[in-house]
C-alpha cells in the first residue's frame, strides 16, 4: 500500500512551531485555535539529561477507531491516507474523542447552536495533498523534523535513520505496528511512555467492537424467532389446559 | 403530619418540581446560545461527563423494567403479573424520553439528532444505540396508546393496537436486549483506558445482565413510591415474585465476573488497585451480592419495606458501576480532570422532575393502575389493583 506517511523525527524537532502556525493559516483557524498541542519532556539528569518536544496530533491510524466510533459517518480514512473529518455530518457526540487512544479530536465547548460546535483534528492536509502539495506543517518544518513520502519510504526511512546512528535513536519506529499501524511515524530519543504515547497491541481498535457489531443483526433475528417461539409455546400451553378443564367439566 | 396534609404536600412538591424543571430550562438556554462548555465542566480531556454516565447510562439500564414486565406477561404469559404492566411501560417510556431530552443537551449539534437516520455507520455502536432506543421510543409509545386512548371513542385504533400486542411486546425486547448490551459495547472500543477491573469483552452481556435486574428492582420502588403518593395498595405478593428472577440474573453475572478475572489471572487487581479495588468490592458486595441475598430470601420477598432496601441497594449498585465504568475507572487525557458544574446537575434535576410531574399527571387522568387487558381486550380477572 503506497498511502502517504509523515516520519516525525524528535531528534530533529528544536520546537520552534513554525509547522503550528502553518496550519492555523492554511486552516484559517483563530490563533488560539490549534490542531496539535506542544509537549517539552525530559528524560534523566544531569549529564544524561535528554529533552524533547513532542508535537501531538492525529497519528492518522490506518484503522481508525475514531471513524469506526461515528455514528454519522462523519470520520473516514480516505484511500490517499489522512484521516478526515466532514462537520456538515457531525451531530456532535463526541464519541471519537473517547474512542481515539491517542487523545486528538477537540470539540468547540463555547459555541452555541448559531456558531455550530464542530470536531477539530488535522486532517493531514487531505486538501492541499489533492493538489499535489505537501502538508502545510511539512512545508513549513525549517529542520527537516517532518518528511512526507509513501509509507513504505518513510518507514524505511526511519529504519535506515536508526541503523546509520547507533544510540542516538530508541530502537522502534512507533506507528508501525501500534493499533494495527499508523500513516504518522514517529522516531525518539526518549521512551515514547515519557512522551505520552500509548503503549498499543498491534491489532487495530475497532477490532472487538466490528466483531460484535457483525453479530448483531443476526442475533436480533435469532432472538426474536427464540421469543416468538417461547411465546407461542407457553399460550398453546395455556389452550392444552383449557381444553382438558374443558372437557373434565 | 396530621390531618388534610396531603394538598398542600403535593402542590409543595409541584413547586418545587416545577422551580427545578424551570432552572433546567435556563441553563438549557445558556448552553444552547453560548455552548456545553458556559454549563459544565466538560472538556477535550473529558468530553463525556454526568450527562452520560447518569442521564444516558443509568437512565436507560433504570428504565429496563419496561421490557421485563412485557416480556413476563405477554411472552411469558404469566398473567398474574398484569396489574405492574402499565406503570412499567409508562416508566419506560417516560424514562427514554428523559433519555433522549438529555441527549439534546449533550450533543454538540442537537438539531442534527436526525442525521443518524440518513448517514449510517454499522461499524458504530453509538449507531446501534441510536437506532434502537428511537424504534423502541415508538414501541414503548404504542405499548402505551391504548392506557390513553381506552376511554375515548377510538375503538378501532385500540382493536388495531391489541391486534399487534404480542409482535410489539417481541420486538420491544429484542430491542431492549441489542441497546441495553450495546450501552456496554461502547466502552469496548476504550479498551486501553478502561481499568482491567470493568473491561472485559463481556462488557455488553455485563450491562445487560445487571440492567435486567435493576429494570426489576425500578418496578419494585416505582410502585413503593406510587403506592404512598397515591395513596392505593402495593402488590407486595407480585413484586416479591418478580424479584425470584434477580438473584439467578445476578448469580450469573458474579460467576461470570469472577470466573473471567480468573481466566485472565487479574484476581490481583481486586487487592491491588487502590481506589479502583475500593469501588469495585463496594460495587459488588453492596449493590450486586447484598441485593442478591435478599431477594433470594423468602422472608424479603414478603416484606414490602425489606423489598424496597433490596431494590435500592441494586439501584444504587448498578448506578455505581455505570458511573465507574463511564468515568471514575476511565482513564482520561494526561493532566484532565472533571467534577461536574452545578448546571449540569441542574439539567438533570429538571429533567427528572418533568418526568415525575408528567407521571403524577397521567396517573390521575388516565386508567394506570388498572390492569392491562388480554389482547382480546378482555380486563383481567385479577382486575383492578388491591393487595
Amino acid at each position: 500500500m503506497s498511502s502517504p506517511a509523515m516520519l516525525y523525527d524528535l531528534t530533529k524537532c528544536v520546537g520552534c512551531h513554525f509547522c503550528e502556525i502553518a496550519c492555523q493559516m492554511n486552516k484559517d483557524l483563530p490563533a488560539d485555535t490549534t490542531l496539535q498541542s506542544f509537549h517539552v519532556v525530559e528524560q534523566g539528569s544531569g549529564s544524561n539529561l535528554k529533552r524533547a518536544v513532542r508535537r501531538h496530533q492525529c497519528m492518522h491510524c490506518l484503522n481508525p477507531a475514531c471513524a469506526s466510533a461515528c455514528p454519522v459517518s462523519a470520520l473516514h480514512k480516505t484511500s490517499e491516507g489522512p484521516v478526515v473529518y466532514d462537520a456538515a455530518r457531525c451531530i456532535g457526540c463526541r464519541y471519537c474523542m473517547n474512542a481515539c487512544p491517542f487523545g486528538v479530536p477537540k470539540f468547540d465547548w463555547d459555541h452555541g447552536l448559531a456558531e455550530g460546535a464542530s470536531i477539530h483534528k488535522c486532517t493531514m492536509c487531505a486538501d492541499r495533498q489533492a493538489e499535489g502539495l505537501l502538508p502545510a506543517c511539512v512545508e513549513a518544518c525549517p529542520t527537516g523534523a517532518v518528511t512526507f513520502g509513501t509509507r513504505e519510504k518513510m518507514l524505511a526511512e526511519a529504519s535506515s535513520r536508526i541503523a546509520k546512528n547507533p544510540g542516538r535513536y530508541i530502537d522502534h519506529i512507533y506507528g508501525e505496528t501500534e493499533a494495527g499501524g499508523t500513516s504518522v511515524l514517529i522516531l525518539s530519543h526518549i521512551d515514547f511512555g515519557e512522551l505520552g504515547l500509548p503503549k498499543l497491541g498491534t491489532d487495530p481498535i475497532p477490532t472487538i467492537t466490528e466483531t460484535v457489531m457483525s453479530g448483531t443483526l443476526p442475533f436480533a433475528f435469532g432472538w426474536a424467532a427464540v421469543l416468538t417461539g417461547v411465546t407461542v409455546a407457553f399460550r398453546w400451553r395455556e389452550r392444552r389446559i383449557q381444553e382438558k378443564e374443558g372437557a373434565r367439566s | 403530619m396530621t390531618k388534610s396534609t396531603s394538598p398542600p404536600r403535593i402542590s409543595l412538591a409541584g413547586v418545587i418540581l416545577g422551580g427545578l424543571v424551570i432552572l433546567g430550562l435556563v441553563a438549557a438556554g445558556i448552553r444552547y446560545v453560548y455552548g456545553i462548555g458556559a454549563i459544565s465542566n466538560l472538556s477535550d480531556g473529558y468530553s463525556w461527563g454526568f450527562w452520560i454516565s447518569f442521564d444516558l447510562l443509568c437512565g436507560v439500564a433504570l428504565a429496563a423494567g419496561g421490557f421485563m414486565v412485557a416480556g413476563a406477561v405477554h411472552i411469558l404469559n404469566l398473567k398474574e403479573f398484569r396489574p405492574l404492566l402499565r406503570p412499567a411501560v409508562l416508566t419506560a417510556f417516560l424514562g427514554y424520553v428523559m433519555v433522549a431530552v438529555a441527549l439534546l443537551v449533550d450533543l454538540g449539534r442537537p438539531e442534527r439528532i436526525w442525521h443518524m437516520i440518513i448517514y449510517w455507520n454499522p461499524h458504530s455502536v453509538l449507531f446501534e444505540v441510536g437506532w434502537c432506543v428511537m424504534l423502541y421510543l415508538t414501541v414503548l409509545f404504542l405499548e402505551f396508546l391504548p392506557v390513553l386512548s381506552e376511554r375515548s371513542r377510538w375503538s378501532g385504533a385500540l382493536r388495531v393496537l391489541h391486534a399487534i400486542t404480542l409482535p410489539l411486546v417481541i420486538l420491544g425486547v429484542v430491542l431492549s436486549t441489542l441497546h441495553q448490551s450495546s450501552l456496554g459495547s461502547l466502552y469496548l472500543i476504550m479498551s486501553t483506558k478502561l481499568h482491567a477491573l470493568w473491561y472485559s469483552p463481556l462488557l455488553p452481556l455485563y450491562f445487560f445482565l445487571t440492567a435486567a435486574s435493576v429494570g426489576v428492582a425500578m418496578v419494585i420502588v416505582e410502585s413503593s413510591i406510587s403506592s404512598r403518593v397515591f395513596r392505593r395498595g402495593l402488590e407486595v405478593g407480585l413484586l416479591g415474585q418478580l424479584a425470584r428472577v434477580v438473584p439467578w440474573l445476578l448469580g450469573v453475572y458474579l460467576v461470570l465476573k469472577f470466573g473471567e478475572l480468573a481466566v485472565a489471572g487479574e484476581f490481583g487487581l481486586l487487592f491491588s488497585s487502590g481506589l479502583m479495588s475500593g469501588l469495585f468490592w463496594l460495587e459488588i458486595i453492596v449493590g450486586v451480592l447484598a441485593p442478591a441475598v435478599l431477594f433470594a430470601r423468602e422472608s424479603v420477598r414478603k416484606s414490602a419495606s425489606r423489598l424496597l432496601t433490596g431494590a435500592l441497594l441494586l439501584v444504587g449498585g448498578v448506578v455505581l458501576n455505570r458511573f465507574d465504568v463511564s468515568l471514575l475507572a476511565l482513564a482520561h487525557r494526561a493532566g484532565a480532570s472533571y467534577f461536574p458544574h452545578w448546571m449540569e446537575f441542574a439539567v438533570t434535576a429538571s429533567i427528572l422532575s418533568a418526568g415525575v410531574l408528567v407521571f403524577g399527571w397521567v396517573a390521575r387522568t388516565f386508567p394506570l393502575f388498572e390492569a392491562e387487558p388480554d389482547e382480546t381486550g378482555k380486563m383481567a380477572a385479577a382486575g383492578t389493583v388491591a393487595d
